[in-house]
């Protein structure tokens, strides 16, 4: 039995998918966060891969996640100090009830 | 022909990344959504070691492992009552969430498995990637060198942390 590239894209596909979901139907902004992290990091998972598969020598899907995690730590950080500071003001993370910029 | 070893060890990384990111977006309380994204990312760590990519997968434990999840679990606990669960779904919405993410992982699960002749190969070898040449890639203007992105990392880092204190700061 081989492992080929298809087994690795399969699991990380079933995270993208989860994370979509969770994405979709979640209301808690914190939990949506979450979500996004998921794809995130499915999105890792295919860069490392397909490096390792197609092109063994070289190292730019690599060096893509590491920018890549890189900068999702970055945002997550930021997204994290809005959302506390949201909760501070209106006193509720839920985005169905921060709707003020809405209309 | 892989060792048996590596393919035991595939299928526990493929099956706790599929379960506990089925189960970081089933569960209701929000504290245990982040424990489970925590497994997720060390499996996700597991699978980079796995795929001889040491410095990677040390990074995804570092940086996620320990700094996000810490991150996600204090701003739980600084926005969340304990025991709150989160509200019910709207149900339409429901609906609306699983069609698209399974009509999603549909499209894009067909187009894989059609492509599944060009897809099976095995692992190449490949030699192991020391802390030296990682260095020099990262730090030369050459043709695979990686300067420019690495200082622009820099640079939003930078502007990360001054948005962040700005953000943070009490009126």
């Amino acid at each position: 039995m081989n492992l080929t590239l298809l087994m690795y894209l399969i699991p990380s596909l079933i995270m993208f998918g989860c994370g979509v979901y969770g994405f979709l139907t979640r209301k808690n902004m914190i939990a949506i966060m979450i979500s996004l992290e998921l794809m995130l990091n499915s999105i890792d998972i295919n860069f490392v891969v397909f490096n390792r598969y197609l092109f063994p020598g070289q190292m730019e899907g690599m060096f893509f996640t590491l920018f890549a995690i890189a900068i999702a730590a970055a945002e997550t950080a930021l997204a994290l100090a809005i959302i506390i500071n949201v909760f501070r003001i209106a006193k509720d993370v839920d985005i169905n009830k921060i709707n003020k910029l809405k209309f | 022909m892989e060792s048996v070893g590596n393919i035991i060890m595939y299928f526990v990384i493929a099956l706790s990344i599929i379960v506990f990111s089925v189960l970081t977006v089933t569960t209701r309380k929000i504290l245990r959504s982040a424990t489970y994204l925590l497994f997720v990312l060390f499996a996700t760590a597991a699978l980079y070691f796995q795929m001889d990519y040491p410095f990677l997968g040390a990074v995804q434990i570092a940086v996620y492992a320990g700094g996000i999840v810490v991150l996600f679990v204090f701003s739980i606990l600084l926005t969340q009552r304990p025991g709150d669960d989160a509200a019910q779904l709207i149900s339409t919405r429901r609906w609306l969430g699983a069609v698209a993410a399974i009509a999603g992982v549909g499209v894009t699960g067909y187009a894989l498995f059609s492509y599944a002749k060009f897809c099976g190969k095995q692992l190449p070898a490949m030699g192991d990637i020391d802390m030296a040449t990682l260095g020099h890639f990262l730090l030369s203007t050459d043709k695979w060198g990686y300067l420019l992105p690495f200082e622009a990392v820099s640079v939003l880092l930078l502007a990360c942390i001054i948005g962040g204190v700005v953000i943070a700061r009490r009126r």
